[in-house]
């Protein structure tokens, strides 16, 4: 063979060297709930420490979750994994309860469409809605890192508390604590929230064979909004957060079906993907999407596309997904584009009885794949 | 998406799918060389659509496949270091060494960064003097302008602190070893689109001759995939052998003289290792004697980090095209992706993780003994 690359020496190229920016680096953004699809090398790491990408909502998580915490609090409301634990009071009404813990590390704190505030309010209220709870109460609890200005807190809780009214929940409790410098990302936020269930009640467990499965709007925008403002990637113009309170969505679908909702989960951490594999999981049913239906936001394909990542498994903070009997399909649709955050909600695919536990998706061309769990977090692509 | 919606249109690609399926009289065996182009066509599911027409065989094109156990326990042992900064392509970080990973690494302390640029990590090296910046410089032709350039504006600029672990591989040597090997199966190919854009058309002339194999150059998208599909089976049909440029957007015939000239400024050949395929002479790249001051094995003295492949790992058959992924005693038991054995598990690319993802749920069959036999040798093509 020839020595095709003996040529002459010339290194009088110019070509620019950008500022120093790293590339999307999802295991350091743990809070930025990203993950990706086919992406090159995808073992499980076993190890003996916690990596980034046990904070990715993926396989590695799950495993956290199941082996390192379950059997210590061993709890056969908590075992069954839902958005909310649904709590009956016990009384002669008959009362039931929703309850629920997030927490929120995101960086950086204020982005397009919210900040940790905004979303530490809708994280919770909509782990409450999608078990059927309406969202009453919030509490909440801010770390604090020494040095943060004073200035971002207050617009910060300024914003949160504007963002519970707007949803109608009322922030009753809370806490703070600082912590030195180096030792936090300038605020870490928990809340947790208390809702009530009436007789409306999706549970994880109760897709059948027969739904449709519903995206209540276009996907990808928050993953992508954090990621084009980590990395200066320029797509901020473009891109916002979808962050928002999902209950008047809930509240709409409800009515519309008489209730006849199986399971809702909203598709935050790991994406539609992620989601429509632990309802396919937790059902026991497999689930067909139709890749051409799916609503990307032309600024989410062209900077996934760019940065080798599949929209499927980027984080969502304001859209549902929603799995229902086919008949009641139109009727849904129809309830949900009347809101604004339901606009461009479609039907995304369908749940079958064959190969249960698992997510195929029907190409545009007519091919399939499967779309499976990520191991961890979503990591861009060589080629 | 301008530019890319109109490379993914459905009509014509069923058209196409129809076309190659009237033109074969009989099916081919067509190798797809990049794991760019793999990627496609299973996320497409293209090779479903055309079986019984043509097979594709995934070639030895993804180069976190193809990187040796050995740069990658010498990657872990730089990334250990407390003075090393240690960058990477993202999809790097998750390819298992002989005994962790660098996402394990950076948990227990290591210093382990994403970049998309090579010139990224320059930059990271220019701000953190006190570190040793390395980049691990892995790819074939494509990737290798880019690492040339780093290496290349280390010396203009001055900056000691960086240095690079080169792994580089070049594609008309495997196209050799694939060709020549006596049980060879491959009868046309779809040589890489983005290493011609880098090197040009005229290595492939002679490959085509001696070996009388067709070559189409090919883009990634599923449009240019089909039609290079398209264009080697009626070279096929026709008993032609040529080497025709599907993906003329972007490839000239020469290539691009700049990237070549920079290219050949820093590196020069070198015998390489291929993961599952072992040493090929004259295979790869390695930097020019010039150079020999950012090249990472000799500062650090590397040299002793000595490591084989693990001997149940059938991975260089796989990437031969002799062996088919499930075909294999290991697959889907002793290696998945959760715990590969070889690195075309490790990667979606790969083409036994491929395989594994795209192909469980409808090939949940098992495999019979009479399919791990090696398949059998079919005619050259247009013999």
């Amino acid at each position: 063979m020839r020595d095709h690359l003996d040529l002459p020496a010339n290194g009088a190229l110019a070509v620019a060297t950008p500022g120093e920016r790293t590339a999307p680096d999802p295991y350091a953004a743990a809070g930025t709930r990203m993950a990706a699809g086919l992406s090159c090398a995808v073992p499980v790491p076993g190890g003996d420490r916690v990596t980034l990408g046990h904070g990715s909502g993926g396989k590695l998580s799950a495993a956290l979750v199941r082996d390192r915490f379950l059997p210590h609090f061993a709890d056969p409301t908590l075992a069954a994994l839902g958005d909310a634990a649904v709590l009956p009071l016990g009384d002669a009404a008959g009362t039931t309860i929703a309850m629920t813990t997030d927490a929120f590390v995101v960086s950086p704190l204020e982005f397009p469409g919210g900040d940790i505030g905004t979303l530490a309010v809708h994280g919770t209220v909509n782990d409450l809605a999608m078990m059927g709870a309406r969202p009453l109460w919030l509490t909440a609890a801010f770390v604090l890192e020494e040095g943060l200005e004073l200035a971002v807190v207050e617009r910060i809780a300024a914003s949160m508390g504007a963002a519970a009214r707007a949803a109608g929940v009322a922030l009753v409790a809370g806490d703070t604590k600082v912590v030195e410098r180096g030792k936090g990302d300038g605020m870490f936020v928990t809340t947790t929230g208390v809702g009530l269930v009436g007789d409306f009640r999706p549970a994880p467990h109760r897709a059948t064979p027969g739904d449709v499965v519903i995206a209540t709007g276009p996907i990808g925008r928050h993953g992508m909004t954090i990621l084009s403002l980590r990395d200066g990637l320029g797509f901020e113009g473009e891109l916002a957060s979808d962050s928002a309170a999902l209950w008047p969505l809930v509240e709409a679908l409800r009515d519309a079906t008489d209730g006849d909702v199986h399971a809702l989960r909203d598709a935050t951490r790991g994406g539609v993907a992620s989601t429509v594999n632990e309802i396919a999981h937790a059902s026991r049913v497999g689930i067909v999407l139709d890749e051409g239906a799916i609503p990307v936001p032309p600024a989410v394909a062209g900077a996934c596309e760019m940065l080798g990542l599949d929209p499927l498994y980027v984080a969502n903070e304001g859209v549902a997904i929603a799995f229902l009997p086919a008949a009641r399909a139109d009727a849904a649709l129809a309830a949900l584009r009347v809101h604004p955050l339901g606009r461009d909600a479609c039907v995304i695919g369908r749940v079958v009885a064959e190969h249960p536990g698992m997510v195929v998706l029907r190409t545009p061309i007519g091919g399939t794949r499967v779309v499976d769990l990520l191991p961890g977090d979503q990591l861009p692509r060589i080629c | 998406m301008k530019y890319l919606s109109e490379y993914r249109d459905p009509a014509i690609a069923r058209a196409l799918v129809r076309e190659i399926r009237e033109t074969a009289t009989r099916p081919w065996a067509l190798m797809e060389i990049c794991g760019g182009q793999t990627h496609t066509i299973v996320r497409q599911g293209l090779d479903e659509l055309l079986e019984g027409a043509v097979e594709m065989i995934h070639g030895p094109g993804c180069p976190v496949c193809v990187t040796p156990l050995e740069q990658i326990d010498r990657a872990l042992h730089l990334a250990s270091r407390p003075d090393v900064i240690f960058t990477s392509y993202g999809d790097m970080l998750r390819v298992p060494g002989s005994d962790c990973d660098l996402l394990q690494v950076r948990a227990r302390g290591g210093q382990v960064r994403v970049v998309y640029s090579p010139l990224d990590a320059l930059e990271i090296a220019r701000r953190n003097p006190t570190k040793e910046v390395v980049f691990f410089a892995i790819g074939f032709e494509t990737t290798a302008p880019a690492n040339a350039m780093a290496v290349h504006q280390a010396r203009v600029q001055g900056i000691p602190n960086f240095s690079v672990l080169v792994s580089h591989v070049t594609v008309p040597p495997a196209m050799h070893a694939i060709l020549s090997a006596p049980d060879n199966r491959v009868q046309g190919f779809l040589a890489a689109g983005h290493v011609c854009a880098v090197m040009g058309l005229e290595e492939y002339g002679p490959i085509a001759a001696r070996y009388r194999v067709p070559i189409v150059v090919t883009g990634f998208e599923p449009l240019d995939l089909l039609e290079g599909m398209l264009m080697v089976v009626r070279q096929l049909e026709a008993g032609e052998v040529r080497v025709e440029n599907q993906y003329a957007r972007a490839v000239p015939t020469a290539g691009n003289a700049a990237a070549r000239r920079l290219v050949g400024e820093v590196f020069e050949l070198a015998d390489r290792k291929w993961r599952g395929i072992g040493a090929i002479p004259r295979s790869g790249l390695a930097l020019r004697a010039e150079y020999a001051a950012y090249d990472a094995e000799a500062r650090f003295g590397l040299g002793g980090i000595v490591t084989e492949e693990p001997a149940a790992c059938r991975a260089g058959d796989v990437l031969r095209g002799r062996l088919r992924p499930n075909a294999c005693p290991m697959f889907g038991t002793g290696c998945r992706p959760e715990h590969p054995l070889g690195a075309p598990m490790v990667s979606s690319e790969g083409a036994c993780a491929a395989y594994f993802n795209a192909g469980r749920w409808r090939a949940a069959e098992p495999v019979t003994e009479g399919e791990r036999a090696p398949l059998p040798v079919l005619a050259t093509a247009g013999a």
